[in-house]
């Protein structure tokens, strides 16, 4: 038994390898999406603001699951065609996206707002604004939950598995299929999922620590 | 483009997605409400243990929410029958994970809940001569489920949508569904456009009746 799996190790390490390459891709992706979206919601015309809101609570309303099948299936349908990866990647970011959206909401919205005024008052234009006086402020509180969210990418990865894509998930029941040895193999997964996932939640339970000084 | 949009099929299949739906909402009723019961013991087993007691408690808790979800159903479904000699349907399996999985989330909720509870409180409780079960029963636990409703709310409307996973090992709830009617009628666009609207109008109009019952306990207080 241990034989097979040690066997195994190797075909596990490359579906790992695939797991922290979708979450790395989402969390980069959605940062830049979600924080360019997020001011598109606090400071943005009433329009944007409406584009927005719908998109996140329309994402956030709805199972992964489900988005990841619809883009998946939907796209060569209207005439998108991207590889199974890149679909999950794209199903992936949109999920993640509406989460950095409300995360960036509330750390921007939690700066008093006699900070903006008087950023304003002594000249600064909007840009310099968020790049000197808000994002500084809005960083500190923003940071513990996002990097707590990442968490929620290396979760949500393992439903790549759905599209056959070679990632930890999917690996592990393919070395089941193989050597019928489901318990040691799906409790090995959940020990690495734990071990990447935990070391997250650490940081950023000790990152809110450390931040908690500027809490009013 | 050149994909014209037809709900015929969509119409004719709806059974099941109507029936997906309504097995979901019982899938995630099932679990909340054993998720709530393992959640309120543990929580209250948990301020009031030692050490032992409360890093068991505590690695429960932290292994259910760092591991994904459709792995804990996997394993529960595929895994653990290889190993214990039980028999059970896909669906059972899927309640008993989904139960220990929200059981994990609401344990955290009940547990700062009942920290947030104020000292006074407790107090006065001891004051008036009720015993330790007393105050826990008659003062602590109703203020604790009033300030933890609205994370009660929220953990539900979530696993309203984990129940999705339960497509994986077959249970035909919504997602399952979808992907059936999705397979047998290839009307892919229309079919995942009906299940998320689907899934929004019951996730919202959840979230609305839930937000109105919090409201009433609030003003009963």
């Amino acid at each position: 038994m241990l034989g097979q799996i040690a066997y195994a190790l190797p075909f596990l390490a490359q579906g790992f390898a695939v797991t922290l390459w979708v979450s790395l891709l989402v969390v980069a992706l959605s940062l830049v999406a979600g924080v360019m979206m997020g001011v598109g919601l606090v400071y943005g015309p009433a329009p944007l603001r409406w584009v927005v809101r719908i998109f996140s609570d329309t994402i956030r309303g709805i199972p992964i699951l489900v988005l990841i099948f619809f883009v998946y299936y939907g796209l060569p349908a209207v005439g998108i065609h991207l590889e199974s990866f890149w679909a999950a990647v794209l199903a992936l970011t949109l999920f993640k996206t509406a989460q950095v959206i409300e995360y960036l909401r509330g750390a921007v919205g939690s700066i008093p707002k006699g900070q903006s005024e008087a950023a304003m008052a002594i000249g600064l234009t909007f840009r310099q604004r968020l790049a000197y006086v808000i994002f500084p402020q809005a960083f500190r509180r923003f940071l513990p939950p996002w990097i707590n969210g990442v968490t929620d990418a290396v979760k949500g990865s393992a439903l790549v598995s759905l599209l056959g894509i070679t990632d930890l998930m999917h690996a592990i029941n393919q070395v089941i299929g193989r050597t019928y040895e489901a318990m040691p193999l799906y409790i090995l997964g959940a020990v690495i999922y734990f071990a990447v996932n935990y070391a997250l939640s650490l940081a950023s339970r000790r990152l809110e620590r450390r931040f908690s000084f500027i809490r009013e | 483009m050149g994909y014209a949009l037809n709900f015929n099929l969509i119409w004719r299949h709806f059974d099941k997605l109507w029936g997906g739906l309504l097995l979901s909402l019982e899938l995630a009723v099932i679990s909340i409400a054993i998720g709530i019961v393992i959640g309120l013991l543990l929580a209250v087993w948990y301020v009031s243990a030692g050490r032992v007691v409360r890093s068991i408690i505590a690695a429960y808790v932290e292994f259910i929410r760092n591991v994904p979800l459709i792995l804990l159903v996997y394993l529960v479904f595929y895994g653990l029958p290889t190993v214990v000699d039980i028999a059970y349907s896909a669906q059972t399996s899927f309640v008993a994970t989904l139960s220990l999985y929200s059981g994990a989330y609401l344990v955290e909720v009940f547990r700062s809940g009942l920290e947030a509870v104020p000292r006074g409180q407790t107090d006065a409780g001891k004051a008036i001569g009720l015993t330790p079960w007393q105050r826990l029963l008659h003062v602590r636990l109703p203020t604790m489920l009033r300030i933890t409703l609205p994370a009660l709310s929220n953990t539900f409307i979530s696993l309203f949508k984990d129940t999705s996973v339960a497509s994986v090992i077959s249970v035909p709830e919504l997602t399952y569904g979808a992907q059936w009617i999705n397979f047998n009628t290839f009307r892919i666009v229309e079919v995942y456009l009906v299940v998320t609207a689907m899934y929004l109008l019951t996730g919202y109009a959840l979230l609305y009746a839930l937000r109105l019952v919090e409201r009433r306990f609030r003003a009963a207080h």
